[in-house]
């Protein structure tokens, strides 16, 4: 009776041994790649236990240790506020994955449908979504985020998700263009035209049979859009379009403070970008190590 | 190839006539407007009188396809019309602006250029050393450092070393001089935000000569010359570079184009007053007419860099102009 039970596990235990050993010579073989790896996952692990790791309450004044130098009470030293640095940075490792990560992921997931869409039914829909591609493309960034922010005003959601949202917007047609370039060379493949011939919808033809193989580009788009996509958002709340205060975000530390203070405590200004620069540069190497496994034929990404 | 150039040229419409209907529905979605602004600006209590007649004034009660119409119709005489929020002519207010900003995306490609070209090229030659790998290193860095983090690290930096040698902090002037005007005074304030995002941008384009000068390497004519006892560094100077720099052009090309509607940050840091920052302005005081002038200024600059870029690849290369 617990045969098939037994019998299936026994079969996982040695798949995931090897997955651990290849994981571990891929990381010999490419150490970028690794030290990126490295990087996200202390990020990671910072967001999650961000209470255990840190003293200090992030969005707490305290106005007797204003723009304190790093000693061993606050290891980065203080704001303007008072606020300790460090916490500030560990508790805006969560803003920067969320964002990151959801925008990166919802970017790329509606630019990998539609761009297959699109390649998939080509003629006249493929050429107006083409264009509308290159308008989007052509249409400044930031102003298209900031557009987004001030449309969002409108709608019931927190200043994170109208964050998400802005960057979400720009990065659809990058990732459809990519996705869709794939996608052509698929649809001329016979197993669609099986497929239609057996007499399939649209709809499953493109879930099923052409999605699935355009997942190479869609993993590496959305591994290279994490660490544009938190620079985008530190932008955002560097000019103060995204992130409002006391939520702690990098970007939002370098606001004010850090200009205004650069010269007699510098620690303001440096601490935060080096932690945005480290983490941008980890998801970087990250996505490109992925890109190189996947498909290094994509190098100019 | 004028066949090519025409076909080329015509596809620009497109793209520009559909920047114009999503900058002007995109304004338009906002809530608020400026005449209510305004007022919501001067006092507690708003007269709905009075913003009535504002915005008859602005001609913002007409039919959204009647407003349409006039930015359209004005776009293509030339005509940009007035700026909402200050009353001024746009042509006006924004050429100067514009001409701050141009420089600063010259001379930052200017920089990523000097960066990228040397750099690539030896990261190439010394494919697999402790020095591709530095460069390499360094062009990742690049980006990942925020532009507008190195904007403040480099004014921390010119603070420091002005105090420890001069005695005195020196900062870079604030107010814009044309650089006919007084050379060494314009340089001198925007040499450092060209610093700042040329490094960003040279990324890339190192990346770019990087591959590019790989691949060349290991073409014929290169064994050849070397064969010939043609000393190594004329064979990468005048075999390799300059058949390797065609890809660069164009990344450089196209990055410039981005850089136009990119400078908004580094604007803000060296507090420039150049158009990202009136973007920002116009989109915050929403004055219609003028973020949608400054979009189809970008957007223009956009599709014309590209479509150069594509018109010089036709050229070189004349299999282009037949396949699309």
């Amino acid at each position: 009776m617990t045969t098939a039970e037994d019998f299936s596990v026994a079969e996982r235990m040695p798949a995931r041994a090897s997955r651990l050993s290849a994981a571990l010579r891929f990381a010999r073989k490419n150490m970028l790649g690794a030290a990126g790896a490295l990087v996200v996952v202390i990020m990671i692990l910072m967001a999650i236990f961000a209470p255990v790791v840190t003293s200090y309450d992030p969005t707490a004044n305290d106005f007797g240790v204003m723009l304190e130098a790093p000693s061993n009470e606050y290891i980065l030293g203080t704001d303007q506020y008072g606020r300790d640095l460090f916490s500030r940075i560990v508790y805006g490792a969560r803003t920067a994955l969320l964002v990151g990560f959801l925008s990166a992921f919802i970017g790329a997931t509606v630019g990998l449908v539609l761009g297959v869409a699109s390649a998939y039914f080509g003629g006249t829909f493929d050429l107006i979504f083409q264009r509308f591609m290159d308008v989007l493309m052509a249409f400044p960034l930031i102003i298209l985020a900031l557009a987004v922010v001030s449309i969002g005003d409108a709608l019931p959601i927190g200043d994170t998700f109208k964050v998400i949202l802005a960057i979400t917007i720009p990065f659809i047609p990058r990732c459809a263009r990519i996705v869709r370039s794939s996608a052509l060379a698929i649809r001329e493949i016979p197993y669609i035209d099986a497929a239609r011939a057996c007499g399939f919808g649209h709809a499953r033809i493109i879930l099923r049979h052409m999605v699935p193989n355009v997942m190479a580009p869609y993993l590496i788009i959305f591994t290279a859009s994490v660490g544009q996509a938190i620079l985008i958002e530190a932008s955002l709340s560097y000019l103060g379009l995204g992130v409002q205060e006391p939520t702690p975000a990098w970007g939002l530390m370098l606001r004010g403070g850090a200009e205004e203070y650069a010269e007699s405590a510098p620690w303001v200004a440096i601490f935060p970008g080096l932690a945005i620069t480290l983490a941008v540069f980890g998801f970087n190497l990250f996505g490109d190590s992925v890109r190189d496994a996947l498909d290094p034929k994509l190098r100019q990404l | 190839m004028a066949k090519y150039v025409i076909k080329r040229l015509l596809l620009m419409i497109p793209t520009l006539f559909g920047a114009a209907i999503l900058v002007f529905l995109l304004m338009r979605a906002i809530p608020g407007d400026i005449c209510y602004l305004r007022m919501a600006g001067g006092g507690a209590s708003v007269d709905l009188d009075v913003v009535r007649q504002c915005r008859v004034d602005l001609g913002l009660d007409r039919p959204l396809w009647v407003q349409f119409w006039d930015f359209i119709s004005g776009f293509l005489v030339g005509d940009f019309g007035k700026s909402m929020w200050t009353g001024q002519p746009i042509f006006h207010e924004v050429a100067l602006r514009f001409e701050l900003s141009l420089q600063i995306a010259i001379m930052a490609t200017a920089v990523s250029i000097l960066i990228a070209i040397p750099l690539g090229t030896i990261s190439a030659v010394k494919q697999d050393t402790w020095v591709d790998y530095a460069v390499r290193t360094f062009s990742i860095a690049g980006i990942a450092v925020p532009s507008f983090w190195l904007g403040i690290l480099i004014i921390l930096g010119i603070l420091i070393t002005s105090k420890a040698w001069f005695g005195q902090s020196w900062m870079p002037p604030i107010t814009y001089r044309p650089i006919w005007v007084d050379p060494w005074y314009n340089l001198s304030m925007l040499i450092w935000p060209a610093l700042a995002t040329g490094y960003r941008y040279s990324a890339v384009a190192t990346r770019m000569t990087r591959s590019a000068v790989l691949e060349v390497l290991r073409e014929d004519y290169v064994r050849t010359a070397r064969a010939k006892g043609v000393f190594e560094t004329l064979v990468i100077r005048r075999h390799a570079l300059r058949n390797a720099l065609l890809p660069v052009i164009t990344v450089i090309g196209i990055e410039f184009a981005f850089l136009m509607g990119g400078l908004v940050v580094t604007e803000q840091v060296f507090n420039l007053n150049g158009i990202g920052k009136l973007f920002v302005e116009s989109v915050e005081n929403h004055d219609y007419n003028m973020t949608q002038s400054l979009v189809m200024l970008v957007v223009a600059i956009f599709a014309l860099m590209n479509f150069l870029v594509d018109i010089f690849y036709a050229w070189l290369d004349p299999r282009i102009r037949y396949v699309r």
